[in-house]
């Protein structure tokens, strides 16, 4: 697939604002989509390069995963979780209703 | 047996495919030091990095890693020694993170399968897609207070095993049969508790209706079953919702439902549909898992036996049926029960009296295998005395009936009662010489050719003896005497 | 007191070792100098209560005779360290009342040294900039002003660290780098700045920004200093699974050694269009210091070079727009609450709590993880990043380490730039492709352009090799003689 035609309009900068959780004000998305077509253009370069066959590098670190071993060493610590809660009630988080 | 099912318009049939979600035999979490333990106050068993405290960081915990490993030898399938974890990225409240960390790409088990049996004694091999390792969510309540939900975060970062099956299920019938399969094999494995009520397990099915042989047909998930009770009625509702749909005309919409336990009726989720962009990428805070296939050997050598493997023993070695088998290996307690009681014994008399009077007695007094007063080695020792001629079988009914009420040994029991069988010639032809006595007309009926009287004979003298005579003797001297 | 904050670190350790001044002397000059310097926005909150309790507590090791390596010295922490007790903000909105329960294992590494904490440093918000212009505390300023006077950014991310470090109200501080948010701010404002090779220093307890390039490191006035600190810094961490089990190298050792007989490479590729004459003649002077001392300049290629800002501009916001998914107002930080539903409240809270700029990097971050997009930005941006990766294998097969410039330009007034954000990201050009390939890199002061602003040079080495490249700094730290002082400094000029 190629990224060449990608071009960011307002409906995407919605869409993607919404997957992020931002709600932005009406007048922010249009210099918002230039700003990420400007990115998105230079980072068009990058389709230059011949990858066929990389094999892609998602961790510089030479070693494997370490494994912990299976031991209680945390938890019982209520009052650190909850001491910057913005909301809480008898030992809970609160958050308006969530409706499933 | 045919799965099809009759329509209005036709036939359909019926394509399933699970998710199984089961909560990995843990101390502590996946990525964290925390308990896991069920029953906890709220957030007691949460630390910082369940909580997703800026700068916290996962290390995965080495025991989840082989019990995944167990669990796809269990499923026999593909051991992959180099997976991978991915973020999985969506808003909820109890996903502290903002993303669970998942297996996507590279997952740790790849392919599998697994038999299931059905009630008409046939079986099926149900393919298994791949089991990768994830973390749990936290919980949300929506029923304290009118317009908040509270948040616990015990669950959160809970290591589950997510079990995804082929789309090879074809009835309500053979879903929970494959719940029940997959649920016995981790129990025997160990892996996890397979306790449904506590969330230990629950299942996502999808699925959709077709005209056999044609396409696929358009499927919808139904989230978060915890019993194979509903699994079963919300599969039943939603291929009947989802036929009746279709020969109306209508179309299905591919979503995420909700089962109702109180109406057993599926509902579409609300809310969910636009945040489908899981953003999946391999989380940078964690490596790719690596093993070796000497981990996976050692792992395997150590591994239990299967319910399969025990069963195939159990018809192959003891002679029992396929059936009575089934029955004796569908939990792992069942099966190590009969196998105590069984040793040295008659196998196929021990599996007789366990199905049949000891499961008997459990069920009226509503009880389970593990609070059974009668133990393994007292049923073995019950039938012990069968075998020998002790006791005949039908005595044996009332000294278990005995043992069921007072946990004590037949053996005492018998003593006491004085129920020992009657095995002395004399005492027996004693006996006989008596009922013979008592019923001359019948004896000349008899000897004048009327055979069937020979068990009005039998009858008498047992019942003489209060059932306590050897009742082969009594068969073998009533011949000869009767001539 | 103002000769107290003349001395480095080192120097500083020694007084206090023989009993020429005690730590809470050391570390009341230095509260003073931070109160003096307040005009340069380099603090955002100062721990002044907790210092002299810690300088009292290095006061009594020295009496026992057991000092840490840094009893006693008053160190600065940028505000994306956890800080046991003391808020943490991350220089964001959304994160002004938090007060992190733990402390980052970095900074409890200085404190078990015997580091004393003078407070928290600005930095741009969550680590995302060049100039430290987007944190909502206002920018950091560079001590060193412009010919006429105007402000000039310190550099970013960590440009409270530099600028504090420069204007001495802070004897070394701690920064984080994740395209040259160490080397650039330390660059701009005339000292050391260190990134060490990913996995050196823990990143647990650290504000995550892009988790597979981000790495602490100190910020000192000299090369000693920093080898000093970077010790103390570094640690095998069990709670961080990217943490490296490699022991340190004899960096000592090293730079007593010299730069006589290694190798270093010159990279053609860092030679940009535009780029300042002084910045150029800087490079080659560097070149002739290191031959004039015995090493051998060699000519090599980074041939990926050019695509290391495009691949960072979408690894980083990719990694972050994950990482910053928890900034949701549930569980800390601030929530605003309006609309009445929990979407309402995610996305009021976090529009209202990132600012502009970190709210386009998770906006690019999300548009590039997002279906149809994965393959054709981040799966590339990876793949091109293992052949940069590669460009520096082969590079360290022939050299021990390679000298470039640190920056393109010397700093830049405040405010100017942040108009065009590509234009803004260009100033990493030189600084990114050691974070993406996760090997050190170094920044020493070595001169300054026209205008009298501190320049400075890079030096690269191989994975776990700081050994090789402190002994090539301290070479031109040397060489360089660098004595230039900002005009706004504690205890200075005006
Ligand atoms: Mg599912
Ligand atoms: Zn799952």
């Amino acid at each position: 697939m190629s990224a060449d035609k990608a071009i960011v309009d307002t409906a995407t900068v919605e869409k993607i604002a919404r997957l992020a959780r931002i709600r932005l004000a009406e007048e922010r998305k249009e210099p918002i989509a230039q700003d990420l077509n400007r990115i998105l253009s230079w980072i068009e370069e990058l389709n230059e390069v011949d990858t066929d066959g990389v094999e892609p590098l998602a961790s510089v670190t030479g070693h494997s995963l370490p494994l912990r071993k299976d031991e209680i060493t945390d938890g019982d610590v209520q009052g650190k979780v909850l001491a910057n809660a913005p909301e809480e009630a008898s030992g809970f988080f609160v958050v308006p209703k969530v409706v499933e | 047996m045919s799965n099809l099912i009759q329509g209005r318009t036709g036939e359909w049939e019926v394509v399933i495919g699970m998710e199984v979600h089961a909560q990995v035999s843990s101390q502590s979490k996946l990525f964290s030091g925390a308990p896991t333990q069920f029953g906890a106050d709220p957030n007691q068993n949460v630390s910082l990095v369940d909580a997703a405290m800026p700068g916290m960081l996962p290390v995965i915990n080495e025991e989840c890693v082989k019990q995944a490993i167990r669990t796809g030898l269990g499923l026999n399938a593909k051991i992959n020694c180099y997976s991978v974890f991915d973020r999985k990225n969506y808003f909820y409240a109890d996903l502290p993170q903002g993303y669970q960390i998942s297996q996507f790409k590279y997952p740790i088990v790849g392919e599998g399968a697994i038999v299931i049996d059905l009630k008409d004694g046939s079986s099926v091999e149900i393919g298994v897609e791949r089991l990768h390792l994830e973390q749990d969510a936290g919980k949300s309540m929506h029923d304290q207070h009118p317009s908040k939900s509270y948040i616990d975060l015990n669950r959160s970062g809970v290591a589950l095993m997510e079990i995804v099956s082929k789309p090879d299920l074809r009835s309500a019938e053979q879903a929970g049969a494959y719940m029940k399969k997959v649920r016995s094999i981790v129990r025997y494995l160990g892996t996890c508790d397979g306790n449904m009520e506590e969330g230990s397990m629950r299942a996502d099915v999808n699925v959709s209706v077709r005209r056999p042989g044609e396409e696929l047909g358009t499927r919808t998930e139904t989230k978060n079953l915890n019993s194979v009770r509903f699994i079963m009625a919300a599969i039943d509702y939603e291929v009947q919702r989802q036929i009746e749909l279709i020969e109306d005309g209508g179309e299905i919409t591919q979503e995420t439902r909700l089962f109702d336990t109180n109406t057993g009726a599926t509902r579409a989720m609300r809310g969910k549909e636009d945040a489908h962009d899981y953003r999946y990428f391999p989380d940078p805070d964690l490596l790719p898992l690596e093993f070796s296939q000497s981990l996976v050997d050692e792992l395997a050598a150590e591994l239990p036996e299967l319910p399969d493997q025990i069963r195939e023993r159990m018809v192959g070695e003891y002679g029992l049926s396929s059936y009575d088998a089934a029955v004796l290996t569908e939990e792992r307690e069942t099966a190590a029960f009969y196998e105590a009681a069984a040793k040295d014994q008659d196998k196929k008399l021990v599996a007789n009296w366990m199905s049949v009077e000891l499961f008997g007695a459990l069920n009226k007094a509503g009880k389970s295998l593990a609070d059974s007063p009668v133990s393994p080695a007292q049923l073995g020792g019950l039938v012990a005395l069968i075998s020998d001629g002790t006791i005949s079988g039908r005595i044996a009914k009332d000294v278990f009936a005995d043992m069921f009420e007072t946990g004590r040994d037949a053996a005492d029991i018998i003593e006491e009662k004085g129920l020992k069988q009657v095995s002395d010639t004399g005492a027996i032809e004693a006996l006989i010489d008596q009922v013979l006595a008592d019923n001359q007309d019948k004896v000349d009926e008899y000897r004048g050719g009327k055979d069937k009287l020979f068990g009005f004979f039998v009858g008498q003298t047992m019942k003489l003896s209060k059932g306590q005579a050897n009742p082969a003797m009594v068969n073998d001297l009533l011949k000869s005497k009767l001539g | 007191m103002s000769n107290l904050l003349d001395l480095t670190a080192l120097q500083a350790r020694q007084g206090l070792e023989k009993g020429d001044f005690t730590s809470v002397e050391l570390t009341n000059a230095y509260l003073a100098a931070a109160q003096e310097t307040k005009g340069l926005n380099n603090y955002v909150a100062m721990t002044e209560a907790r210092a002299l309790e810690m300088a009292a507590a290095s006061d009594a090791k020295y009496a026992a005779g057991n000092a840490g390596a840094l009893e006693g010295l008053p160190i600065g922490v940028k505000d994306l360290f956890a800080t046991n007790g003391v808020p943490t903000t991350a220089c964001s909105a959304i994160l002004k009342n938090f007060v992190p329960q733990y402390e980052s294992t970095v900074t409890s590494n200085l404190w078990a040294d015997g580091g004393v904490m003078l407070g928290k440093l600005n930095c741009d918000e969550f680590a995302m900039g060049s100039a430290n212009e987007t944190s909502v505390f206002g920018p950091a300023v560079n001590p060193y002003s412009a010919v006429g006077g105007a402000d000039l950014a310190a550099g970013g991310s960590s440009g409270g660290s530099a600028s504090s470090v420069a204007a001495r109200s802070s004897i070394m501080a701690t920064g984080t780098d994740t395209g040259g948010s160490i080397r650039q701010p330390a660059a701009f404002c005339g000292i050391v700045g260190m990134k060490p090779t990913y996995g050196r220093c823990s990143r647990w307890g650290v504000v995550a920004f892009a988790s597979s390039l981000d790495q602490a490191g100190p910020f000192t006035r000299d090369v000693d200093d920093s080898a000093l600190m970077f010790k103390s810094m570094a640690s095998a961490d069990p709670k961080d699974s990217t943490s490296a089990h490699q022991p340190l190298p004899d960096i000592d050792g090293a730079m007593a050694a010299g730069v006589k007989g290694m190798k270093i490479g010159i990279p053609s590729e860092y030679q940009m269009d535009g780029m300042d004459e002084t910045i150029i003649k800087l490079w080659q002077d560097g070149q002739a210091w290191l031959k004039d001392a015995g090493a051998e300049l060699v000519e090599i290629s980074l041939p990926h070079t050019k695509y290391a800002l495009p691949v960072y501009y979408i690894i980083a916001p990719a990694e972050a727009s994950s990482n910053l998914a928890r900034y949701d107002g549930v569980r800390y930080g601030n929530r605003i609450e309006e609309g009445g539903s929990l979407d309402d409240m995610y996305e009021i809270t976090r529009a209202a709590g990132f600012g502009d700029e970190v709210q386009r990097r998770i906006l690019i971050g999300t548009y590039a993880l997002s279906a149809g997009y994965y393959d054709a930005y981040y799966l590339k941006a990876q793949k091109v990043r293992r052949l940069i990766r590669n460009d520096f294998d082969e590079a360290f097969k022939q050299v021990d380490a390679i000298l470039t410039p640190a920056t393109p330009s010397a700093a830049f007034p405040l405010g100017v730039k942040q108009a065009d954000p590509v234009t803004m990201y260009l100033n990493d050009v030189f600084t990114v492709p050691a974070n993406l390939a996760g090997i050190p890199g170094m920044s020493v002061p070595a001169g300054v352009n026209g205008d009298g602003l501190p320049l400075g040079l890079q030096i690269l080495s191989g994975a776990f090799a700081e050994d090789k490249m402190y002994a090539v700094a301290k070479q031109i730290e040397q060489s360089a003689g660098f004595s230039e002082v900002p005009s706004r400094m504690a205890g200075g000029a005006s």
